[in-house]
């Protein structure tokens, strides 16, 4: 069996990977898939924990967390979509409406 | 070296090449394909880890849908317009590269020291079986699904809003 040491390292470097995506790249989809890649990461050291400690509710906490991405990855995209109508960049450099 | 170790290796350095490659892609197309192979790459593991439920909730909701969704979001969009990197402020990749890398060796310093720890028991298998969640699930956890449940339906009400073409007289 594999030890649960292993699946935290793969979840801590794939957070991590994430994160320098989420620091480094300045397209709004690819900032998106960022964030997507850090959720799926916690859901891998959750489940790999609630292997180990024979406790269910990590993977019932896993399934509310693929929800909660589900809505927030649709939310995003529709503000993505919207935005790029009135401006026609991805851009987050140019996302200035907010500022002042 | 056991064979599930090998496995193992394997699919982690499939999963962590995909994952890189959702970070230094040039086009998005090519980031979302990376990101569907890390998923499908994860729903391995957690069927190595037991959690076979979970597994093909992984595939149907991340593989099957989000993929789904920002492909379809790309083509929608175009990607001439959503290509490559802009050049200003040279040392910004750098800098978050740096902090990446502080990040990962501070996480691998927390699990160094469990890395000879005990590797837990085996009696967890049945434990991910679509029954045992379900039924934690309407029996234990029923606040969160129907919350869930609400939370899915605002979050479709509300892209549906967003996304909505405007009307032409507003």
């Amino acid at each position: 069996m594999v030890p649960t040491s292993h699946y935290l390292i793969i979840s801590g470097a794939i957070f991590a990977i994430g994160a320098v995506g989420v620091l480094t790249r300045r397209n709004a989809l690819i900032i998106l898939m960022c964030v997507e890649l850090m959720l799926n990461s916690v859901n891998l050291s959750l489940i790999a924990l609630s292997r180990q400690w024979n406790n269910l509710g990590g993977q019932v906490f896993v399934f509310m967390i693929m929800a909660a991405a589900a809505a927030e990855v649709a939310v995003g995209l529709a503000i993505l979509i919207s935005h790029m109508r009135h401006t026609d960049t991805a851009n987050i450099d140019e996302f200035r409406l907010l500022k002042w | 070296m056991s064979a599930s170790l090998v496995f193992f290796i394997v699919v982690a350095a499939v999963s962590l090449t995909s994952a890189l490659g959702v970070v230094t892609s040039r086009w998005p197309i090519h980031s979302a394909l990376f990101m569907l192979v890390n998923f499908i790459t994860l729903a391995v593991f957690y069927v190595t880890l037991g959690a076979q439920f979970l597994a093909a909730a992984q595939v149907i909701i991340y593989a099957g849908g989000i993929v789904i969704l920002i492909l379809f979001v790309v083509m929608l969009i175009g990607s001439e317009k959503i290509g490559g990197p802009s050049g200003h402020r040279l040392w910004t990749p750098y800098a978050g590269v740096a902090l990446g890398v502080l990040m990962l060796a501070t996480m691998l310093y927390t699990f160094a020291s469990s890395l000879l720890g005990e590797p837990g028991t085996a009696d967890a298998i049945e434990a991910g079986h679509p029954k045992a969640v379900g039924m934690a699930l309407f029996t234990q956890y029923i606040l969160p699904i129907e919350m869930a449940a609400v939370l899915l339906l605002v979050a479709l009400i509300g892209a549906l809003l967003l996304a909505r073409q405007p009307k032409a007289g507003s």
